[in-house]
């Protein structure tokens, strides 16, 4: 068994939390595969930024049409009962609280629920988009990321340390190791990787970890 | 009354240099290529419109739209939430050189500020934002027992838009996900310039279906093969 979680495995584990009908924001990038992996059964509705709710996946190569496209700017393709609106309307469904879920990235996470995922400091060019939106009235805002950074600095800290793109506003963090919920200001963990103990988990995160009685096994299929 | 217009030259007449302008689109879907490029050909001749600010969720991509209208050095400021995209190296290279400037604006208060613009709102609440780096000097206020930062309407000169149907009173329609900011700027800008797919008559479009109704239109020009943004830039036109 690995060590961690693949990118694709967190992703399978946020989508499980999807309720069937939900409204769903994902992220550019890394998020937008949670939306392969709903459970069977389940549909959820896509929202994107840029006007469109209830898309579904890419067209096949050479059917795209530039008109139709993602915050990402992909190419997608509609699902029967999509809808087109224009921008200030999409934004009235991201604050105005109708959104049941927005799934984003991370840079860093404070158990406070603080949240920096827009800038990795001064250089280069600033870009912001909808994260600063979204992390707001969305009924749950969750993050998906690997637990580390690339050279092995938690990510999960007692204060972010990169500019914020909002304060409070993460619920629950689903990493490369751990399913984290932050509750009164502090990361309580519910799931694990069955083969790592708590110190270990622990001593890769910033801030101190709620024990609850009971912590589940963070378990993901082969992807 | 008819709005429409029969060549660029009078469709983009009172576009000056240093004014505002507003130009729907997000990245490729809803770019209003024809009249960014009419623009540029007039600037190339006559060396006019110059220092614009453009108001856009993006800041160009490639060398086309856009990209090309700041690397033909007509754009002073860039007032948008994301500057980054696919080939960004227009805006990129003239940033990171200070010959341009940037407002950074959340894409949600970005389109807010507009439609406030464009509704005779001039300042509103939003907890977008509240607690960061962009809500500096910005005023706060508690409602609620929530935080909220106030934001600005945002007018402008002038808004190119790209529409599927137009009537000759201005009603508009969009195709797919093109409308994006266009109806907003169609009604924040004091000159609404059109480039609409096909022009058809009053009573043409069902008035259920209208999308920008044409009192926000100042004027139409049909272009009905345009372009789109991101076609030419994977055919790998530069637009010069």
């Amino acid at each position: 068994m690995s060590t961690k979680l693949s990118n694709a495995q967190i992703a399978w584990r946020a989508a499980q939390d999807i309720e069937d009908g939900a409204y769903v924001n994902l992220g550019i990038g890394f998020p937008e595969m949670v939306a392969k992996f709903q459970p069977p059964g389940r549909q959820a509705i896509f929202h994107t930024e840029n006007g469109v709710l209830n898309f579904g996946e890419a067209p096949p190569e050479g059917e795209e049409d530039w008109d139709l496209i993602n915050a990402g700017k992909k190419a997608i393709t509609l699902k029967p009962g999509a809808a087109f609106f224009h921008h200030a309307d999409s934004f009235a469904m991201v604050r105005g609280g109708h959104l049941d879920v927005a799934i984003l990235g991370a840079y860093e996470v404070a158990e406070n629920g603080d949240l920096a995922n827009w800038s990795t400091g001064p250089k280069g060019v600033p870009a912001v988009g909808g994260a600063m939106d979204l992390v707001h009235g969305a009924k749950r805002v969750a993050v998906i990321t690997d637990h580390v950074t690339k050279d092995g600095r938690p990510k999960l800290l007692k204060a972010c340390t990169l500019p914020l793109t909002g304060i409070g506003c993460v619920t629950r963090v689903y990493t490369s190791l751990a399913v984290i919920d932050i509750e009164n200001a502090r990361f309580v963990l519910r799931e694990k990787l069955p083969g790592m103990s708590v110190d270990e988990l622990q001593s890769v995160t910033g801030a101190e970890l709620v024990l609850p009685d009971t912590i589940g096994d963070l378990v993901a299929p082969e992807l | 009354m008819d709005k429409t217009v029969p060549d660029f030259a009078t469709a983009l007449a009172g576009i000056e240099d240093g004014m505002s302008l507003m130009v729907g689109g997000f990245g490729g879907s809803g770019a209003p290529i024809e009249l960014i490029h009419a623009l540029i050909d007039r600037f190339k001749a006559t060396g006019s419109p110059k220092g614009l600010t453009l108001i856009n969720n993006n800041a160009g991509n490639g060398r086309v739209g856009l990209a090309a209208m700041i690397d033909a050095g007509m754009v002073a400021k860039m007032i948008c939430s994301f500057p980054r995209s696919a080939d960004p190296r227009a805006f990129t290279e003239k940033y990171l050189a200070g010959e341009i400037g940037l407002e950074i604006v959340p894409q949600g208060t970005l389109a807010e500020r507009i439609r406030a613009g464009g509704a005779g709102i001039p300042a509103f609440y939003t907890p977008a934002s509240y607690g960061t780096d962009v809500a500096e000097g910005k005023p706060v206020a508690e409602f609620d027992g929530k935080h909220y930062v106030q934001e600005r309407w945002l007018k402008a000169d002038a808004a190119l838009i790209k529409a599927e149907l137009a009537d000759r009173l201005g009603n508009l329609t969009y195709r797919k996900a093109a409308r994006n900011f266009s109806p907003l700027m169609a009604a924040a800008a004091k000159l609404t310039i059109v480039q609409a797919s096909r022009i058809v008559e009053p009573g043409e479009i069902d008035p259920e279906i209208v999308v920008t109704p044409g009192i926000f239109v100042t004027r139409i020009i049909e272009i009905a093969d345009a372009k789109q943004e991101e076609a030419l830039m994977r055919e790998g036109v530069a637009y010069s």
